[in-house]
């Protein structure tokens, strides 16, 4: 007996579907038919989904569970649960757990974790030098076929370029891409803020644009030398989009993604200390905002991610410098991204694919689409819903974000995974 | 932002954190009421009143002789009870937060903390989480701010020269790392100067400076032309080794305050120094113990100053009126 989502305003960007139509999912949760029901199926369940927009389950590049090894901050199950209520049906945990994600036992067992809950789809980033330490390599052969959809050596920087430059061809002979946090860590020294007006004002050390930009030049050449396929996280200056865009111009194999808050804030939403904005890379200026805005309008950025990073209170109740950065971003980054639907910079579609087929795209996972035959994990929001964040709709353990008590527009009312209802706002409440 | 932080519900103000955000009057109100403590410290016995059965911690997570001293005088002259913790060496290498440390002092039924931390944004962080009735009063917070230093200078600068509005003001050294710096150029900025300046080199400057309602200058000869009041700040020994400086020599030859330098500046200028000084790296002993000198009479001032906030903050009163008694 199949499943039938019944008048919604169905929008799956990746096979150009926007319009009012019907979706059919098999017993066995993969999409049977769009728009009409395929011959012989019977519906034993139906969703109605009038006045709802009906999308691809969302596809989240960057979140951090906590577990293992900081299960007091979050857990994979509180996590998963917070992931689905948010509409997210697959997710990317970067490798700096403790221990690492630098073997293929330690891929699995988060991967086996997570399904015991039968939630979301998580998509390990395998470490791209042992133990983070930026000297030897992992055997990515072998964490590739434990599941990891990329190698990064995540916050930890690689300062020698020739190891670099060695993980960057290792991993170009295997065509598997490389995740890059770009930052020069002796230009960001102590900084924990963008190096400018607030940061000033504020005493607080900076972190210079250069930081940013002298780490993308660096990438660039060894990219461009290696011809690894390369993938930029969370860019935050306006000057490193530009020069990624040059790059993509020039035919390099190089994406970005950006995170749903640096859309949104700039420094000056840190205040008197709000320790909710301390993030890295940092929030930086107006026209910083700006450039990642267009970037994303234009393609050179090519998803939003949450950069999800639940902290416990204790963790931002500390002066500015000393607090933990990070935001617990899994919850606000289909509302943040639906403003930028309402500030008039993307269409619904364009916002959706940037949350969906486009990431998907980039860890190389057939996922965030709802073709005949695809996997049926798919969300339903009510795109005219305004609601207000408050502690108790934080459904991460993580209630540490800075965008407590603001109003949204749309909101998440159902989440299917494999064609199985996972998440209902309905009985939730 | 919120400027409500350090005021109460009607607009009085609670806690002394930064002077940024405060009116010339309230400026104002604080420096005439140090005016009339002036006085309480040269009276056989120098006390009044006004704090009387209020218990006063003086709590410092960075080592300081004269802040925490002139605080314990002022409160003392007050009446005050006053205990001083010197929690760098307490419970914070016991792995206690800071939030737990406040806390603990707030269950003795702490009425104002007096707080220097090494950290931006310390003391702020502190006022959110403090009880109604208890006070704070920011000590130095990093480099972020150091606000009854700037109100003592700016005090001195008004008992030597009087009106703000003619005066051209310039500020000398590691504007980067100063506290004392920003909390100068919020205070002089809200009381009007004709103008004000910063002179250091490029690697002492914070970015978008200019932001704060400053002139950067990096040559001292350009900076002090023509100025009325040149406040030097402490360079700290250790910035050598993040090659923000090359040499105590070189950095002497460049910014060190000497008569020659001095000569630049308006006739009876006047040369201020929050302390403690390093002779012969940022001021030449001949400056700093010459006929334009201040810098003894800061010290004195000081406690003037700490003494008008503690009463204006816990009093709620522009008139210490227990003290002419």
């Amino acid at each position: 007996m199949g499943l039938v989502i019944k008048g919604g305003h169905l929008i799956d960007p990746a096979h150009g579907v926007d319009g009012k139509k019907d979706l059919f999912v098999d017993d066995a949760g993969f999409v049977a038919g769009v728009g009409k029901a395929p011959a012989g199926f019977k519906a034993g369940k139906t969703i109605e989904a009038r006045g709802r927009i009906v999308c691809p389950g969302l596809v989240d590049l960057r979140a951090r569970l906590r577990e293992p090894g900081l299960e007091h901050k979050a857990t994979i199950e509180s996590e998963v649960r917070a992931a689905v209520a948010a509409g997210i049906t697959t997710l990317c945990c970067p490798p700096d757990t403790y221990p690492v994600i630098d073997t293929p036992a330690m891929a699995q067992m988060i991967q086996s974790r997570a399904w015991r809950f039968e939630l979301a789809f998580i998509h390990p980033l395998g470490a791209l030098t042992q133990g983070l330490e930026g000297k030897r390599l992992t055997d990515m052969e072998a964490l590739d076929e434990a599941g990891c959809v990329g190698f990064t050596n995540a916050l930890a920087p690689i300062t020698d370029t020739l190891v670099l430059r060695r993980a960057m061809e290792y991993a170009a002979t295997l065509d598997l891409t490389v995740f890059l946090h770009a930052e020069d860590p002796w230009l960001r020294n102590s900084g924990c803020v963008h190096e400018g007006e607030s940061g000033t004002r504020l005493g607080l050390p900076g972190i210079p644009e250069a930081a940013e930009t002298v780490a993308v030049a660096r990438d660039l050449a060894l990219i461009e030398q290696t011809g690894c396929r390369a993938h930029f996280c969370g860019l935050s200056s306006a000057r490193a989009v530009a020069m990624l865009a040059e790059a993509q111009k020039q035919g390099l194999p190089v994406s970005a993604d950006v995170t749903a808050h640096h859309l949104h804030l700039t420094e000056h939403d840190i205040g008197d200390f709000n320790t909710q904005c301390h993030v890295r890379p940092p929030l930086r200026g107006s026209q910083d905002r700006k450039g990642l805005r267009k970037a994303l309008k234009t393609g050179v950025i090519g998803a939003i991610c949450s950069d999800h990073q639940p902290h416990e209170p204790d963790a931002k109740l500390a002066p500015f410098a000393q607090s933990e950065p990070g935001i617990s971003g899994l919850g606000t980054l289909l509302p943040l991204t639906l403003r930028l639907v309402d500030e008039k910079l993307l269409t619904l579609p364009e916002a959706i694919a940037l949350l969906t087929h486009k990431p998907a795209e980039i860890i190389g996972v057939d996922t965030g689409h709802l073709g005949v035959g695809a996997t049926a994990d798919i969300c339903l929001f009510d795109p005219e819903a305004r609601w207000i964040l408050t502690e108790d709709k934080l459904v991460s353990r993580g209630h540490n974000t800075p965008f407590q008590g603001q109003e949204f527009r749309g909101r998440i009312t159902h989440t299917l995974i494999g064609g199985k209802l996972v998440f209902n706002l309905d009985s939730a409440n | 932002m919120k400027p409500g932080l350090q005021f109460d519900d009607a607009g009085r103000l609670r806690h002394l954190l930064t002077i940024e955000g405060l009116s010339r009057q309230t400026i104002l109100e604080i420096l005439d009421t140090a005016e009339s403590f002036l006085s309480v410290g040269e009276r056989e016995i120098k006390k009044v009143p006004l704090l009387r059965g209020k218990t006063v911690v003086n709590l410092f997570f960075e080592s300081s002789t004269r802040t925490r001293t002139t605080f314990e005088i002022a409160a003392k002259r007050l009446s005050a009870d006053v205990i001083n913790l010197n929690v760098s060496v307490s419970s914070t290498s016991k792995g206690e937060t800071l939030l737990d440390t406040i806390r603990n002092l707030e269950a003795m039924h702490t009425d104002l903390f007096v707080v220097r931390h090494a950290e931006s944004g310390a003391a702020h962080m502190i006022a959110r989480h403090l009880p109604a009735h208890a006070h704070i009063i920011n000590a130095g917070d990093g480099r972020h701010a150091h606000p009854t230093q700037g109100l003592l200078d700016v005090f001195t600068i008004r008992r030597y020269k009087g009106e703000f509005n003619k005066l051209k003001v310039a500020i000398v050294g590691d504007i980067l790392h100063s506290r004392v710096a920003r909390s100068q150029i919020h205070a002089l900025n809200a009381l009007g100067v004709a103008e004000l300046r910063v002179i250091a080199p490029k690697t002492l400057l914070p970015t978008a400076v200019e932001k704060l309602g400053v002139r950067p200058y990096t040559r001292m000869e350009e900076g002090l032309d023509g100025v009325d009041v040149i406040m030097m700040l402490r360079l700290q020994r250790e910035r050598m080794q993040g090659a923000l400086i090359p040499s105590e020599q070189e950095y002497f030859n460049l910014y060190g305050l000497t008569p020659e330098k001095l000569a630049l500046t308006a006739k009876d200028a006047i040369v201020m120094h929050p302390g403690p000084m390093n002779r012969g790296l940022e001021i030449d002993s001949a400056v700093a113990d010459g006929p334009q000198s201040v810098i003894l009479p800061q010290v004195t001032y000081g406690i003037a100053v700490r003494m008008a906030v503690m009463a204006l903050i816990m009093g709620g009163s522009a008139e210490p009126a227990g003290g002419r008694r």
